[in-house]
C-alpha cells in the first residue's frame, strides 16, 4: 500500500517549512521514528521523523522548497516485503547511484534562470506550475507570478522574526482562548539541594546532576497522579497524555525559545533525565531538534532561575493546559520546628487551564511536586 | 574591376585568392590540380593563366608532402596558401599541420613562426560518400598554435583570406561544400572581415541557434519557419573555430536564455559539446532550458541523397529542437 508522507506541524502555529535536506533517497527502506529529512522553521532546523515503515518511493519536495503544512513530501510502499538478512545481496557500488539518480528525476525541475529569477522577485516557486520543456518551471513562469508583497528580509533576520512570529501568535492564541488560573507556592528545596550536594561530590563531573533535572522528574512524577496537567485540549475536549513529556523550555542566545520535550519523561531515571537534558540544551541552541520533540510536550517547565526572578506566572502553550514555573533558588528565613532558619527556597509556579481543572486540584498538583522534591533520594 | 552584386561562394573564395596574390609576391598556391584543371572545386580556375606555373602550383598527390612543403616554405618567409582537397584528405597532412606547423612557433621561443595558409573543403551535401564528406573542424579546434576560421557568408568567403594572411600563426580555413555554389550578395562588409569573433547574423529574443559553416544557412531556413510559430530565433555564426568567441555566445544566452548548438559534425567530442560546456561554464544561472544540441548523426555519411540529407542536422530537427526548448511536442 502506498503512504503519503505530509509535511508535519512543527509546533502548533507553524504553517509552512522550507526542506532543507533529504536523508533518504526512493529505494530506501525507512523504519517508524528514523530522522528522512531536515525542514527548516521558525525554530531552526528540525529533524523530522517519518511515522510509518516502508520503502520510499518518491520524494516529491525539492531541497530550499517552502511548502505548506501538509503538503506530501514523500511517498511511501509500506508492504514492500522487507529483505531478509541473509537474502540482502552486497549492494552493488552502482546502488547509490541510480538512487540519486532516481532522486533526481522526482525534483521539480525548475531552470536555473528562473530559480534565480524567483530569488530576486521572492517568489515561491513550489507554488507554480510549469510551462518548460517537460514541465520545467521557465523565467516566464516566474515573472508571470510576480513579486510577492514584501520582499524578505536577510535570513537571520527572518528567522527570528519567524520565531517571534511564532511566539506571538501562539502566545496570542493561548490567551484569548484558554481561561489561565495562576498558583504559586514557596517551596523549601534544601533537601534536594542538599541531595544534589553529595551526590555531586561523590560521582564523576560527567554524571553530575542539576536541580533542573530533579524539578522535570518532580513533574512528570506528579503528573501521573493528577493527569488533568498533562494532555491535550483539542475541539473542545481534554484528552489526558497516556504518557507524559515534559517540555523544557530553553531561551536561544539569538532571542526567542523553543520548549522540545523529554521523551516519556517520568519512565527515565534521573541519570537518563540528565543526558537527555543536557544533549535536548545543546540540540535546541543548535537548531538540530527533531519534529517529534516539537510536538510532543504534554506539559512545559519553564524556570528563570537564572534571571534572579522570585515568580514566574507562566502562559499555557496550547494545546497543552499546564505550565510549571520555577523561580531562582534563593537562602530565605524559613521556619522549622517553631525556629527560624536559613533555608533554600524556591518559588514553584503554575499556569493552568480552568476549562480542565480549577484552583484546588491545581494547589494538590503543586503540593505533590513540592512533596516529591522534598525526598529527592526516592525520585 | 567592378564587383557584381551578386556572386556564388566559390567566386567569393577566388576573389580573396586573387586579392592576395595580386597584393604580395610572396603569396603562392598549391595544391592537387588545382592548376591546369582549375582546382576540384573550380575556386582557382583561370588563376594559373593570369598568375602563372611559379604561383600556381600543382603538386604530386602527397598531402604530407606538399603540406610540408607550404610550412617550410612559410618558415623560408613566403605566404603559402595551401589547398587540400577534401579535410578527410587532409588527415594523411594531420602530423604536418599538428606536430609541425602548430608547434615550431612555440618550440623555437617565438623565433619561427610558420604563416601559412591551409584551405580545405568541408562537410557533406554532395553526394560525394563517406570519405569525402566529413566535418573534422572540431579536430583543428583542440590544437593549441593552429588558428581555425570557417566563413559561412560571401562576405567571410570573400574577406578571410586577407585576415588570414595578416596572421603570423598557420590558420586553417574550412570552405563549406555545400556553400560553393551558393549565391549572395558582396557588400562592403567584406572588406572588413576579421580572424576572430563570433556574428550575430540575425537577430532576435526568444532562442540562440549557434552555428557555423554550412549550418548557418539551415539554421536560417529554421529561423524562418520558426518565427511564423512566433519563436524570434537569434542566429550566431561562430565563425572563428579557434578561439571560440565566448562573449558573444553568451551575450545572446543572456538575452534569449535558450540554446540550441547546430554542429555538422558528430555529436560525440563535438564542437557543439564545446559549446556547450562554456555556455554551462559561464552561463548557468541565465539558461531556462537545457542546451540542445542538434548533429550530424554518428555514421559515415552515407552515399544516397535521402540519407545523406537524413543524416545532416536539417532545418526540421532544428525546429523541433527548439519547440523542445518551449515545452512544445517536438
Amino acid at each position: 500500500m502506498l503512504a503519503e508522507f505530509r509535511l508535519p506541524a512543527l509546533g502548533a502555529d507553524m504553517e509552512a517549512g522550507t526542506l532543507v535536506e533529504w536523508h533518504v533517497a526512493p529505494g530506501d527502506r525507512c523504519r517508524r521514528g528514523d530522522v528522512v529529512a531536515v525542514v527548516e522553521t521558525d525554530k531552526g532546523a528540525i529533524d523530522v521523523e517519518i511515522f510509518v515503515d516502508g520503502v520510499v518511493r518518491e520524494l516529491r519536495v525539492l531541497p530550499g522548497t517552502r511548502v505548506p503544512v501538509g503538503t506530501v513530501i514523500a511517498v511511501l510502499d509500506t508492504e514492500a516485503p522487507a529483505p531478509a538478512p541473509e537474502e540482502l545481496p552486497p549492494p552493488p557500488r552502482t546502488a547509490t547511484v541510480e538512487s540519486a539518480g532516481a532522486a533526481i528525476q522526482q525534483r521539480a525541475k525548475i531552470s536555473p534562470a528562473a530559480r534565480k529569477r524567483a530569488q530576486e522577485l521572492h517568489v515561491d516557486v513550489a507554488s507554480l506550475r510549469g510551462t518548460g520543456p517537460e514541465g520545467a518551471i521557465t523565467v516566464q513562469d516566474v515573472e508571470r507570478a510576480g513579486p510577492s508583497p514584501q520582499p524578505l528580509p536577510a535570513a537571520a533576520e527572518e528567522a527570528a522574526a519567524g520565531m517571534r512570529a511564532a511566539i506571538a501568535a501562539a502566545m496570542s492564541r493561548s490567551k484569548r482562548e484558554i481561561p489561565h488560573y495562576y498558583l504559586a507556592t514557596p517551596v523549601d528545596v534544601t533537601p534536594a539541594v542538599d541531595w544534589l550536594a553529595a551526590h555531586n561530590a561523590a560521582v564523576p563531573v560527567t554524571e553530575r546532576l542539576l536541580l533542573a533535572v530533579l524539578l522535570v522528574r518532580a513533574v512528570a512524577l506528579a503528573c501521573r497522579d493528577h493527569p488533568g496537567f498533562s494532555g491535550f485540549y483539542r475541539d473542545g475536549r481534554y484528552e489526558p497524555s497516556p504518557v507524559v513529556h515534559v517540555g523544557v523550555a530553553v531561551a536561544l542566545r539569538g532571542g526567542g525559545l523553543v520548549a522540545p520535550a523529554i521523551m516519556d519523561t517520568a519512565g527515565r531515571p534521573l541519570a537518563a533525565l540528565m543526558n537527555d537534558f543536557r544533549d535536548l540544551v545543546a540540540r535546541a541552541r543548535a537548531g538540530r531538534l527533531r519534529a517529534s520533540e516539537l510536538a510532543a510536550p504534554t506539559i512545559i517547565l519553564t524556570s528563570l532561575g537564572e534571571a534572579s526572578v522570585e515568580t514566574v506566572l507562566p502562559i499555557i502553550q496550547p494545546p497543552q493546559v499546564a505550565i510549571v514555573g520555577a523561580g531562582m533558588v534563593a537562602v530565605r528565613p524559613w521556619i522549622v520546628d517553631g525556629r527560624v532558619v536559613p533555608r533554600h527556597v524556591l518559588t514553584l509556579s503554575l499556569g493552568a487551564d480552568h476549562r480542565v481543572t480549577d484552583g484546588r486540584l491545581g494547589a494538590q498538583f503543586l503540593a505533590r511536586i513540592a512533596a516529591l522534591l522534598a525526598d529527592p533520594a526516592a525520585l | 574591376m567592378t564587383e557584381p552584386a551578386r556572386i556564388t561562394y566559390r567566386e567569393a573564395t577566388k576573389q580573396g585568392l586573387r586579392e592576395a596574390l595580386l597584393a604580395d609576391p610572396r603569396v603562392f598556391l598549391m595544391g592537387e590540380d588545382i592548376g591546369r584543371y582549375g582546382g576540384c572545386f573550380a575556386v582557382s580556375k583561370g588563376l594559373l593563366d593570369e598568375f602563372g606555373e611559379e604561383r600556381i602550383r600543382d603538386t604530386p598527390l602527397s598531402e604530407s608532402a606538399f603540406v610540408g612543403a607550404g610550412i617550410g616554405a612559410a618558415l623560408g618567409g613566403m605566404r603559402p596558401i595551401v589547398e587540400v582537397m577534401t579535410v578527410n584528405f587532409s588527415l594523411l597532412a594531420l602530423d604536418q599541420i599538428v606536430n609541425t606547423a602548430a608547434t615550431l612557433c612555440h618550440m623555437s621561443g617565438g623565433q619561427f613562426p610558420v604563416p601559412v595558409v591551409i584551405r580545405m573543403a568541408t562537410g557533406a551535401g554532395r553526394q560525394l560518400a563517406a570519405q569525402h564528406s566529413h566535418s573534422f573542424e572540431a579536430w583543428y579546434a583542440h590544437v593549441p598554435g593552429l588558428r581555425v576560421v570557417e566563413p559561412a557568408t560571401i562576405d567571410d568567403a570573400r574577406g578571410i583570406m586577407r585576415a588570414a594572411l595578416a596572421s603570423p600563426d598557420p590558420v586553417i580555413v574550412f570552405e563549406p561544400i555545400s556553400l560553393y555554389n551558393m549565391e549572395g550578395e558582396l557588400t562592403d562588409a567584406a572588406t572588413q572581415v576579421q580572424l576572430e569573433g563570433a556574428r550575430v547574423h540575425r537577430a532576435g529574443g526568444g532562442v540562440t541557434l549557434v552555428t557555423y559553416g554550412a549550418s548557418l544557412w539551415r539554421c536560417v531556413a529554421a529561423a524562418e519557419s520558426l518565427a511564423q510559430e512566433g519563436i524570434d530565433a537569434e542566429i550566431v555564426d561562430l565563425r572563428c573555430l579557434r578561439p571560440i568567441d565566448d562573449a558573444t555566445v553568451l551575450a545572446s544566452v543572456r538575452k534569449t536564455r535558450r540554446v540550441v548548438i547546430v554542429d555538422e559534425g558528430w555529436r560525440t567530442c563535438s564542437l557543439a559539446a564545446e559549446v556547450g560546456q562554456r555556455i554551462v561554464e559561464q552561463g548557468f544561472y541565465d539558461l531556462d532550458a537545457p542546451i540542445a544540441r542538434v548533429c550530424t548523426e554518428e555514421v559515415p555519411i552515407p552515399y544516397p541523397l535521402h540519407l545523406e540529407q537524413a543524416a545532416l542536422p536539417g532545418p526540421e530537427r532544428i525546429i523541433a529542437a527548439v519547440r523542445r526548448l518551449f515545452g512544445h511536442a517536438g
